[in-house]
């Protein structure tokens, strides 16, 4: 294994179903439903994915939701700012958790 | 690029389109014409803009033009053959030969149906402003090339201040009854190398964009993919991407979409009077033969010929397909 992210992985992704496969399965049937349009379009929804993707730093998903953001009629400035939205959402989750530590601040510090 | 160029380099590529459509074809596995129902005229190469993807390489510097004697010697083949019920007239910006409204009354007058492919900017340009009112009097079809619903992609590929310059134009043509009575469709095509989504979807995105954000209306977006020709082949040399953009259309190749392919309904007549299967054929001078000029033009000649094919066909047959009417499979 030269690395543990290989883009070709991204096409063997279909093949996790070789063991489990009902499982694996159900996901795909569940994922293919929820990406389909419904009140968000597929292009809106190809934007949360990509947020997600980077939220959750997963090259494949930057990889694929990228090209598919592109495909779906958005373009660098609205796929930018779903970005910044997952930043700005890392963001003030790390910052809310301020509010734990001064909590415990205020019940040591007499 | 030249013609003989383009050709070097799409034989030179691993892929065969004949041995992809070969087990979908009977004997002799050729693509042959179903019918002959649209004459597409290119009558010049001259345009007022120089895209980036043009398979034409029309730009304001080109002379090209059909002279009137060629336009009157297709009118000939127009009135003769019942079959051709369209003329398909592109460019260059069509509306830039002199001779663009006299065809467009003649085509009227033989009672034919006619589609103006138009860059929408030329009808904003000095001298070109009546055209819009033109076609609508003359009851004109515009397929009008939009690459996108917003400026990023549109002034990327087509150059600065030539979405503003569209939406204006659209806004023109829908004040005119085009988009609601007289039928105004958009064509779209990739901004890179990648194909289009489907077709609906992305037209459900242009029309919410359009109307919310410009107040534009139209009736149908035709989804095109970018074919490896001219400009677009030189940019993916440049950045060394041609094979994995073959790799691309070749994986994606639909058999589904060999019934519907442009070439088997239509012939494409160039600036010249040169006949061809297709624009994209038109551009690689692959003439039809044995009869490649529309003077020799014979019905039965044509529609028993053997349509031509290269490796750039691989982007009429990709994913749901692609023609002058958008994708081929629903």
């Amino acid at each position: 294994m030269k690395s543990y992210y290989e883009p070709d992985d991204l096409q063997k992704f279909s093949t996790i179903t070789r063991v489990n496969k009902p499982l694996g399965d159900k996901y795909f049937s569940y994922y293919n439903s929820v990406m389909k349009a419904g009140a968000l379009s597929e292009r809106e929804k190809a934007l949360i994915a990509l947020a997600v993707a980077h939220a959750l730093r997963c090259p494949y998903c930057i990889d694929a939701y990228t090209r598919i953001c592109i495909e779906k009629g958005s373009d660098e400035e609205q796929m930018n700012e779903a970005v910044h939205v997952a930043a700005g959402m890392a963001a003030g989750i790390t910052l809310v958790h301020g509010v734990q530590m001064m909590n415990k601040i205020d019940d040591t510090i007499i | 690029m030249l013609p003989n160029d383009q050709l070097a380099i799409l034989a030179a590529l691993p892929h065969s389109f004949q041995e992809a459509i070969s087990p979908h074809l009977p004997e002799p596995h050729a693509l042959t014409p179903c019918a002959l129902t649209t004459l597409q005229l290119n009558i010049g190469k001259r345009c007022n803009q120089s895209c980036r993807h043009c398979h034409v390489g029309a730009s304001p510097l080109r002379t090209e033009t059909m002279s009137r004697e060629t336009m009157d010697t297709c009118l000939k083949v127009i009135a003769e053959v019942d079959e051709i019920k369209t003329v398909d007239i592109t460019g260059g910006a069509p509306e830039m030969n002199d001779n663009f409204s006299y065809l467009v009354k003649a085509c009227k007058n033989l009672g034919k149906h006619v589609i103006d492919r138009c860059n929408l900017t030329i009808l904003e340009e000095p001298g070109y402003e009546h055209f819009a009112a033109f076609m609508a009097e003359q009851g004109v079809e515009i397929m009008a090339s939009l690459p996108y619903f917003r400026k990023s992609y549109t002034d990327r590929q087509r150059g600065a201040g030539v979405f503003d310059k569209s939406v204006r134009a659209l806004r023109k043509l829908n004040g005119l009854g085009y988009g609601t009575t007289l039928p105004l469709n958009l064509i779209y095509n990739p901004s890179g190398m990648y194909l289009s989504s489907s077709q609906q979807q992305l037209e459900c995105e242009f029309k919410h964009h359009l109307k919310q954000t410009h107040g534009v209306e139209f009736h149908h977006l035709y989804c095109l993919n970018n074919l490896p020709l001219d400009g677009f082949l030189q940019a993916l040399l440049n950045l060394d991407k041609l094979t994995p953009y073959m790799d691309m259309l070749k994986a994606a190749f639909n058999p589904c979409t060999l019934d519907g392919l442009m070439c088997r309904y239509q012939l494409s007549v160039s600036y010249n009077g040169y006949l061809y299967d297709c624009d994209f054929n038109q551009m690689l001078d692959l003439k039809i033969m044995p009869t490649p000029h529309i003077r020799d033009f014979s019905y039965d000649r044509i529609i028993n010929r053997k349509i031509t094919t290269m490796n750039h066909c691989f982007g009429c047959t990709a994913g749901s397909g692609s023609s002058c009417g958008g994708e081929l499979v629903k």
